[in-house]
């Protein structure tokens, strides 16, 4: 029962639980007799019927039932009428125990068994139901239990999304009931029952829950009712293609190892020493079955028919929203500047798959230019400085917009009625911004109609509300000021990522290196990386000077090769762990950060550790350093990975002359330590 | 009246306490006094319990109200009215019928049916009433073991009607709040968050430590109306919390015509009673309950309870004079109409029971100061209350049977003062019928004419009459929803307050009010008076015997 105020127990209390206590451990080691010795013998069923009925938690006499009742059944055959009497006995048994206390597991299971046997009449399993469901009607085995009945009696979903009408009815304040609603409408409307289309049930069920939301803010049953429905939404079934690297109609320049002379302004160059360029796939959803099968190339470029795509996510799971391949452009005999069409098709055949299992269903093609040049001459290392050779990305080329299309975003979505649901509920809640949860809905309900958004000239107006709220949010609820700060962040590159225009006041050229392109973010007070999916095509990456705990999401930027995360509050090398998937990069600045402070991540729930990698491979570094190895893990995890050339690790707390020697182990071919060439 | 038939002469003749009159008021003090031991005598002079508060058959009804209204009064008795008693030391004064009710009409427009039922109803004198399940009442039957012989049923639903017709659900409770269909999303968000302000006030009376918000004492002080207006309230929402939650009758925002300004802390003290009444007892509905076979059964569980206790009953028996020390002036007994003289130290009476102003001239002051309370005096206050009952076919709200209605001041028409309540009860609490309901109408007035024009509206909004067959096409489409009348009743009554007089105390009448609260604590307080500061019924052991088991939406009450 909820809202009972805990009593010290009094001295009499006490003293009953104790003689219950001992009249309990005599029943129970008679008890464990019989079972260990397989007696099922009248008098042995009834002593755990008299064991239950104390104390139902006594899960083994349960399980002692389940033997006794196989036995005494396959010792009466097929008599119907003694087989009803033997299960009714045990239905009547855990009515018993019910009683005694009505959340327990063993309890509940021990009748789901029963009854799944198939002999017993369901009839009564409702009214029992709805007994216990009055003297507690949030109680969450109760109503597991419903769902157990009334699958097997193939009673309506509709008749029971009327149940969770009348509870709600009665009491608004059951988070059982909305979460039973939520599971039969989502059944309902996936099956297109007659009535249940989301264009019609979705505002339906909104109007119900605002009834519930406005008459009492503070309850939160009905605010995760709301943030489902919100779900529901916005989130589309088939998986669709967000964007892609190199975008529909670009043109790419792809080069050997080192400087391209005279490589054009407005055109992206990529180097490689390994002659192979990744093409990137980002899906709304994690996605699996992306192979050649799936997608096809239709390329002069040699050597590409058999792609191998890799799912880019710090799991080792088969499915992420980000596939790459690396399309070989290099071919062994040196050749002038050469034109390829690049033709790539998806979803064509079947076969990519979203985790909630959904087609991807929708066909797509998209068809870039690569100038495939011969290797550069120039391969002098020299070092990437953060501060000068920049240049302004031109605000009027229209390059940026080829580079920074979605691809397939909202094609195909009945968005009517999903946009149409947003504006109301954000007119709606803005009469309740004067309350925190009040704000915080109001700035996710902007947020995600600036995310249904396809009109250009209105799409951005909401982030200055937006980012408003977080700020609000911020300085009224302390307690949660990271959350806020990350949606803030995360609002804030939303912001920079909504049009070429915004996009370019932080877009440069680097002239050092190929005229990279340079996306700089620095001093933002960013705690948060998000939008990656529009900015794939960033060469080099400038997130100094904010607040950011770890690289996560920086892994689909497959182009990236330098990248300086200085200044931030990065604590340990595990926050940069999804670098190791960033093939290109050969830069990193983590200067003046924390690390050093924790190897383990401790804010985050699934953390890196020594004991989560599995790859403890012998190597020439364990072999000859073990000691440093299990002192530093987790650079040597990171590092022993990654390409790189330029390191800068000053001014934290791991930085010293022992570390600086075993990152120098870890990689030998870096060229620049904080600043320096190594051994000078 | 009614011809009485001889009686055995009582026996004893002498008691602590004589009560006469069955009210409510008066039973409750028959049974406190018997409870702590004293010997009473109980009088009625009708042939049924609970007087003014009883409920009657139709034709029961009918002659009670004729009997006791102004207009057909008997003339005052010819014989002298001082005569020597049969003692020598006493001298004895005759004693005159007061009548309550005025501009009595009774109408029927079916006899036929409604002859063929005329038992089977239970109508209430009282009405519209109801007991809040937090009421003092109920305090009361719980201490005392009344509980025992009454049982409840839920009033299903309140409504808040105007002239339109149409009645909107008051929203009471947080479920009620969230069902309403007729409030707006804010209007629910600052209805609620008004609640959880009057429930934390609350909850900070009982426990000191919590450190909730609580309203100012600046802001107790004021006119309950403009606390509302402070708490951005919109006019619907203020109406339905000052007449359908906190049952006021006058206008709040009529400086002229309000005769109680209500402020924040009496109104916060109403909400409080009906906050409290929404969770006393699991099995209620809401707040309100009402007893079955009608508000009669309230004074006759009293009743009932002193007679366990040892208090002797005797209706039918009037009682003629009173007898007085002719030295001393003090109260000493009665004279029953059978002629016999009864001896008792205290005497509690009915509000209809007063001493002809002729008779006073001749006494001396001392016995003057005695007969005090029972002088008629010249009313200061003139409200009055306007009741009606009319019995229907059908219901005015279909779905439900037992219903609370609230018209505020001026929803009817502008020159409404006061707030109109009308309670539909149907045979679910065996009033009557099964097809019909009973309703009951009151209204606070200052003349008859004025009650009687504002209960008329009010009926016409809810009832259809009868109409000679000749016109009856003319408003038939309108109508046709509407319940029809069958029988009515319309009377005026007078307000009197109870006083305490030494050695006899008149009890109040029944007030304008809608539940039992005042009623209950006034004649508390009067008993503790006449027998000391005594604690009602203090010793009693409540029987917890649980028999809620199935009974069909029935409301036991018990302590919990």
């Amino acid at each position: 029962m909820h809202g009972r105020p805990r009593k010290a127990s009094k001295p009499e209390d006490e003293a009953a639980s104790a003689a219950k206590a001992v009249k309990l451990r005599s029943l129970q080691s008679q008890f464990m007799t019989y079972h260990h010795e397989k007696i099922y013998t009248k008098e042995a069923i009834e002593l755990s019927t008299k064991l239950l009925e104390i104390n139902p938690e006594a899960y083994t006499a349960w399980n002692y039932r389940k033997l006794a009742v196989e036995d005494s059944l396959s010792r009466i055959e097929s008599d119907p009428n003694s087989v009803k009497s033997i299960l009714d006995e045990e239905l009547r048994v855990v009515e018993n125990a019910l009683k005694q206390n009505f959340k327990s597991y063993g309890a509940w299971h021990h009748r789901k068994w029963v009854l799944s046997k198939g002999h017993s009449s369901t009839g009564n399993e409702l009214k029992l139901l709805d007994k216990f469901q009055k003297l507690d009607p949030r109680n969450f085995h109760a109503w597991n239990y419903r769902r157990f009945v009334v699958e097997l009696t193939n009673r309506s979903e509709q008749d029971e999304l009327q149940y969770t009408d009348d509870m709600i009815n009665n009491n608004f304040s059951n988070y059982s009931a909305w979460h039973n609603r939520s599971v039969l409408l989502s059944s309902l409307l996936a099956n297109r029952v007659d009535g249940f289309i989301p264009e019609k049930k979705i505002p339906d069920e909104y109007e119900i829950v605002h009834q519930a939301i406005f008459t009492d803010p503070d309850d939160q049953s009905g605010w995760f009712y709301h943030l489902w429905l919100l779900a529901q939404t916005v989130n589309v079934e088939s998986p669709l293609l967000t964007s892609s690297w190199p975008s529909h109609g670009s043109s790419v320049i792809l080069s050997g190892a080192g400087c391209l002379i005279g490589s054009p302004f407005n055109v992206i160059t990529f180097c490689s020493e390994t002659g192979s360029v990744p093409l990137i796939l980002y899906f709304d959803q994690a996605v699996g079955g992306v192979s050649s099968l799936t997608v096809t190339i239709d390329s002069e470029l040699k050597g590409n028919e058999n792609l191998v795509w890799e799912p880019i996510s710090n799991k080792s799971s088969q499915v992420s929203c980000v596939w790459v391949a690396r399309l070989k452009y290099l071919i062994s005999e040196p050749c002038e500047s050469k034109e390829y069409k690049v033709k790539v098709r998806l979803g064509n055949s079947p076969g990519i798959i979203s985790s909630r299992g959904f087609n991807f269903s929708t066909p797509y093609e998209f068809v870039f230019t690569a100038h495939v040049h011969d290797t550069a001459k120039d391969s002098q290392e020299r070092i990437v400085s953060w501060t000068d050779g920049f240049e302004l990305w031109n605000a009027q080329s229209k390059d940026l917009n080829s580079l920074a299309t979605s691809d397939q975003l909202n094609a195909g979505i009945d968005l009517k009625w999903r946009q149409a649901a947003i504006d109301s509920e954000i007119e709606c809640f803005r009469l309740l911004a004067d309350s925190k949860i009040g704000k915080l809905t109001l700035a996710r309900l902007l947020m995600a109609s600036e995310a249904m958004m396809s009109d250009a000239v209105v799409k951005g107006v909401h982030y200055e509300e937006i980012l408003q709220l977080y700020n609000d949010l911020m300085a009224l609820d302390s307690s949660h000021h990271h959350y806020y700060k990350d949606e803030h962040s995360v609002a804030f590159l939303h912001k920079v990522t909504s049009s070429s225009e915004s996009l370019s006041r932080y877009l440069f050229r680097y002239r050092g290196m190929n005229n990279l392109v340079c996306l700089r973010l620095n001093k933002l007070s960013l705690s948060r990386i998000a939008s990656v999916e529009k900015l794939l095509f960033v060469q080099m990456l400038d997130l100094s000077h904010n607040e950011l705990h770890s690289t996560e999401g920086l892994e689909a930027m497959q182009l990236l090769s330098c990248l300086n995360l200085s200044h931030n509050r990065i604590r340990n090398f595990s926050a940069l762990d999804s670098l190791r998937h960033v093939k290109q990069l050969k830069v990193l600045d983590v200067s003046h950060n924390h690390i050093g402070k924790h190897s383990v991540d401790t804010t985050r729930y699934l953390c890196s550790s020594p004991l989560s990698n599995s790859d403890w491979s012998q190597d020439d570094v364990r072999r000859q350093n073990p000691g440093l190895v299990t002192k530093y893990w987790d650079a040597y995890f990171v590092l022993r990975d990654l390409n790189l050339k330029q390191l800068d690790i000053a001014g934290n707390e791991i930085a010293g002359d022992e570390f600086n020697s075993f990152v120098l182990q870890v990689v030998p071919k870096l060229v620049w330590l904080n600043g320096q060439k190594p051994g000078n | 009246m009614i011809d009485l038939p001889p009686y055995p002469p009582l026996d004893p003749s002498n008691y602590y306490l004589i009560v006469v009159g069955t009210g409510v008021s008066e039973s409750v003090s028959a049974a406190a006094a018997s409870s702590s031991g004293s010997s009473v005598l109980h009088l009625d002079p009708n042939p049924f319990y609970g007087s003014h508060f009883a409920s009657l058959s139709l034709p029961d009804l009918t002659s009670f109200l004729h009997s006791n209204s102004v207009s057909p009064h008997p003339p005052p008795p010819s014989s002298p009215p001082i005569l020597p008693s049969n003692s020598h030391e006493l001298i004895s004064v005759d004693l005159v019928h007061r009548s309550l009710y005025s501009s009595v009409e009774i109408s029927s427009f079916d006899s036929e049916i409604l002859e063929e039922h005329s038992r089977r109803f239970n109508v209430d004198l009282c009405g519209p009433r109801v007991v809040f399940c937090a009421d003092e009442s109920i305090n009361l039957m719980l201490k005392s073991g009344a509980n025992n012989y009454v049982e409840f049923k839920s009033i299903d639903a309140s409504f808040v009607g105007d002239s339109s017709g149409e009645l909107r659900n008051v929203p009471d409770s947080r479920a009620a709040i969230f069902k309403s269909k007729s409030l707006t999303l804010l209007e629910k968000n600052l209805l609620m968050k008004f609640f959880k302000l009057v429930q934390s006030q609350l909850a900070e009376s009982d426990d000191t430590t919590t450190t909730t918000v609580k309203i100012s004492e600046e802001d107790m002080e004021s006119p309950f109306v403009d606390f509302l207006a402070k708490m951005r309230l919109p006019p619907n929402i203020k109406s339905i919390i000052l007449y359908a939650i906190a049952m006021l009758d006058y206008d709040q925002d009529n400086m002229e015509t309000c005769r109680h300004l209500l402020k924040t802390k009496e109104g916060i003290d109403r909400l409080a009673l009906y906050i409290k009444s929404m969770g006393r007892f699991s099995n209620a509905l809401g707040a309100l309950i009402y007893p079955i076979y009608g508000q009669g059964e309230l004074p006759q569980a009293f009743c009932r309870r002193a007679a366990v206790k040892g208090c002797i009953y005797v209706l039918r028996m009037p009682i003629t004079a009173l007898l007085l020390d002719k030295e001393t002036g003090d109260y000493k007994g009665v004279r029953l109409a059978s002629g016999q003289e009864i001896f008792s130290q205290k005497l509690i009476l009915d509000p209809c029971i007063n001493v002809g102003l002729e008779s006073l001239s001749s006494l001396t002051d001392q016995q003057n100061e005695t007969l005090r309370v029972l002088v008629p005096k010249a009313m200061i206050n003139k409200e009055k209350i306007a009741r009606g009952i009319c019995v229907i076919r059908g219901s005015v709200k279909s779905d439900i049977s037992n219903a609370l209605i609230v018209y505020p001041p001026k929803s009817l028409f502008p020159e409404q003062l006061t707030a109109i309540r009308v309670l539909q009860l149907g045979s679910g609490v065996a009033v009557c019928p099964a097809d019909m309901h009973v309703l009951y109408f009151s209204i606070l007035c200052e003349n008859d004419d004025q009650g009687i024009k504002a209960l008329l509206s009010a009926m016409s909004n809810l009832i259809r009459l009868p109409v000679p067959e000749s016109d009856s096409s003319v408003e038939n489409d309108t109508c046709e929803a509407k319940p029809l009348l069958l029988w009515r009743a319309l009377y005026v009554q007078e307000l009197v307050k109870g006083e305490f007089g030494g050695t006899i105390s008149s009890m109040p009448s029944a007030d304008g009010s809608l539940n039992y609260k005042e009623t209950v604590e006034s004649a508390v307080k009067l008993y503790e008076q006449i027998m000391g500061s005594e604690e009602l019924f203090k010793e009693e052991e409540t029987s917890l015997e649980n028999t809620t088991e199935e009974n069909e939406g029935g409301v036991e009450i018990e302590e919990n």
